[in-house]
């Protein structure tokens, strides 16, 4: 005689013994194909979508078995009592005490094996500075000199005549393409000598003005020029410069104005610096003022 | 049977199957917002997987070599072995571009799951006492996922990392005093040096994975010790766990959900490009990109350093740096303050007792509007780090929407916080129904509910 609960349950049972050998199928044949993937040559979006059929399916299976096969509960565990007993504790402290006391009781012991420790941990440390050079006075200037002459990013010599009015070129001084701390921006503002600031009156002959891309924020290279307000904005956090006032910061985290290179025109027409920059380029640091 | 023969075989040798059982029979409360620390925890293992496999391929070196690989474009460039490297995983290594994008997408998917992880504890009070060491050693993990994120990211040595390399350069360089040595000692010189690559690479692949392997084991373990937390429901209190065995029920569940958390992964991994840098090109110091953002769990330091007006401070020739106070006083600040949370709520509530019940966030609004508060604060922040994509976006100058942002950043954590204050307050008026139950004894001894008609008027 049957009984109707029980072939209802075990009809549920086998469905879902059905339904998660069906989702370990599809991860067998997923993965099949995974491999015949990989061997026919591979092809990223197959690769991954197979391996998703693969790993999923595997996920759905065990997640039926949990949820349909397995006991459910719920079964309830008390929780220990977290700390110890006194007696416990009592008992340890009186074990720790066999050591403890013994040492208490010789301080000279215990002052040089400090003693010891210190030394040894303070001799261990001196092979950090092996990771790198003294800053010394590094940030401090750039490979600029007096009368580098100005190239650009091809190692080309900039000549009054290289950029029109409202014109931008990266340069650097000639021998240290790419050198970071000495990436420059050339701009053309007009036709004649220009005054940024005062005390800067023939820093920038023919128009010519050149100024740091290295942002006095976070270092990102300042190279967003727009001519039309004559500014330059720098991509990483929008500091933006007043080209015209000594790229004076106008908006945004940067504090410092843009270093500017002093420039002159040699008997050829090709650009040089007159000097370094006169102050550190680049974001800001402890001691940049001394 | 096979499996009892060595069982037989481990116990005669280890004397473990007393503590065999109790691990077997360890009871798993069900929630869904307890799978948010698994799918972190299976995150790390789908990133050691696929890391171990792009390790095989990677160069961490900054020596420069031409390219000759099968990408055209990029056919006759001069870059670093590290950049060739990855487009050669990219391109020429079979399965190598798959792996590549699974253990990004892992990546992102870990520090999400790790902060969805931490809002659940910290929105249901899970880390009161005893489980501070627990939220502490998880707090660390945070942390040092953050740091493995970005060292990571750094290793292709293309022109998004790279620029993000340069801001933490200036970032580091912003420490008073020893700002300077440090940035020269982590990069064994000025920016950019030959060393980043190539150090970054040894603490991405074993400085942190190996401490965050430890604190992981440390944080099971005392888990296990302490049993897991568990909302309140009928015959649930301070002194049981109630919910499904680990063997088999939770084992075959927990496994179902690593192989979705990888399925999901390798779907992402195969079908959503991510971080495709051979199209950003190599770095080049001087060369310039626009709309770069770096990945979202550092969106909001690069926010802060964006939104933080032209601060900073100079005396007697000595500067604190602007970026110090968005990129380094606000991160310390805000996982000081991570830290203590546990010791500052005790502190405030008073209460110092154990507790293994959760609260629901509604019956702690103080606590939940805090935290409303903060994540509104951090969401900002990530919104900043992209004002320039909404300026384009939305057609606006960037200075307006800086703006607006700085505007919103102070603003909207304190509207945010009066919300959330408000309606647990309100959702912990609405109680539910009371429902009288009669119980009527047994002849054995034991209860069973009886079925009665309530009136409404008898439970009030």
């Amino acid at each position: 005689m049957s009984d109707p609960a029980r072939d209802a349950l075990a009809a549920i049972e086998r469905r879902a013994v059905r339904h998660v050998g069906i989702a370990f199928g599809v991860s067998a044949l997923a993965s099949i194909g995974l491999a015949v993937t990989y061997w026919t040559g591979g092809q990223v979006q197959v690769e991954g979508s197979l391996l998703a059929i693969s790993l999923g399916a595997l996920g759905v299976g065990f997640v039926l078995v949990a949820r349909r096969l397995l006991p459910q509960g719920p079964y309830t565990e008390e929780r220990d009592v977290l700390p110890s007993t006194d007696t416990e504790v009592e008992a340890f402290e009186t074990d720790l005490e066999r050591g403890e006391g013994w040492l208490t009781r010789r301080g000279f012991i215990v002052r040089m094996l400090g003693a010891a420790a210190a030394a040894l941990g303070v001799a261990a440390l001196f092979p950090i500075r092996s990771l790198g050079p003294n800053p010394g006075r590094t940030l401090f200037h750039t490979k600029w000199r007096r009368g580098s002459l100005v190239v650009d990013e091809q190692g080309n010599a900039v000549t009054v005549d290289t950029l029109d009015v409202g014109g931008v070129l990266t340069v650097f001084p000639e021998g240290h393409l790419e050198v970071e701390d000495s990436q420059t921006l050339l701009i053309r503002v007009s036709d004649d000598s220009v005054v940024t600031r005062s005390g800067r009156e023939d820093w920038a002959p023919e128009g010519y003005v050149a100024y740091s891309k290295v942002c006095t924020h976070a270092g990102c290279p300042v190279g967003l020029y727009q001519q039309d307000v004559k500014e330059l904005l720098c991509p990483c956090h929008q500091s933006t410069f007043d080209v015209v006032d000594g790229a004076r910061p106008i908006f945004g985290p940067a504090t410092r104005s843009l270093p500017q290179l002093p420039l002159t025109v040699d008997d050829d027409g090709q650009l040089r610096a007159q000097d370094d920059y006169d102050e550190p380029v680049g974001p800001g640091f402890w001691n940049r003022g001394r | 049977m096979i499996v009892k023969r060595l069982a037989r075989w481990f116990d005669d040798r280890l004397g473990a199957s007393g503590f065999a059982r109790t691990a077997l029979n360890k009871v798993f409360p069900d929630h869904w917002s307890f799978m948010l620390g698994e799918i972190a925890m299976y995150s790390f293992v789908i990133l050691i997987i696929t890391g171990v496999y792009l390790t095989f391929f990677f160069t961490p070196g900054t020596r420069e070599v031409v390219y000759n690989g099968s990408y055209e474009p990029l056919q006759g460039v001069t870059m670093s072995e590290a950049y060739e490297s990855v487009v050669r995983i990219s391109f020429d290594v079979r399965a190598g571009l798959v792996m590549r994008q699974i253990h990004h997408w892992a990546a992102l998917l870990f520090i999400a799951a790790i902060i969805a992880h931490l809002m659940r504890i910290f929105f249901t009070g899970a880390f009161r006492r005893p489980r501070e060491i627990n939220w502490m050693i998880g707090v660390s993990m945070f942390l040092l996922a953050l740091g493995n994120g970005f060292t990571g990211y750094s290793l292709p040595d293309d022109q998004l990392s790279g620029t993000g390399l340069r801001i933490a350069y200036s970032v580091a360089l912003s420490i008073p005093v020893v700002g300077t040595w440090i940035t020269f000692l982590i990069w064994g010189g000025e920016f950019p040096g030959t060393e980043a690559i190539t150090r970054f690479f040894v603490i991405h692949i074993l400085i942190i994975p190996a401490l965050l392997a430890i604190l992981l084991t440390a944080h099971l373990v005392i888990l296990v010790r302490q049993k897991h937390t568990q909302f309140a429901g009928p015959g649930r209190t301070d002194r049981n766990v109630v919910g499904a065995h680990l063997w088999p029920t939770f084992m075959a569940k927990t496994v179902g959900l690593f192989f979705l958390t990888f399925g999901v992964l390798a779907a992402l991994g195969g079908l959503a490009q991510i971080n495709p840098i051979w199209l950003w090109g190599p770095f080049e110091p001087a060369a310039v990109s626009s709309g770069s953002q770096p990945d979202w769990y550092l969106g909001w330091l690069e926010g802060s350093l964006r939104l933080l007006p032209h601060w900073e401070i100079r005396a007697f020739g000595f500067e604190i740096p602007n970026p110090f106070f968005s990129g380094v006083l606000l991160p310390s600040v805000t996982f000081g303050v991570i830290y203590a949370w546990p010791f500052l709520e005790a502190r405030f509530t008073k209460d110092r007792a154990e507790h293994h019940v959760l609260d629901r966030p509604r019956d702690r609004p103080v606590r939940t509007a805090i935290g409303v508060a903060v994540l509104t604060f951090y969401v900002v922040l990530f919104a900043a780090g992209a004002n320039d994509v909404l300026a384009s976006r939305f057609d606006l100058s960037v200075n307006q929407v800086t703006w607006v942002l700085r505007g919103m950043v102070l603003v909207l954590p304190v509207v945010a916080a009066l919300l959330a204050y408000r309606l647990c307050r309100e959702l912990a008026a609405l109680k539910p129904e009371p429902t009288m139950v009669t119980l009527e004894r047994t002849a054995s001894g034991g209860f069973v509910e009886a079925e009665v008609e309530v009136e409404a008027e008898a439970s009030s």
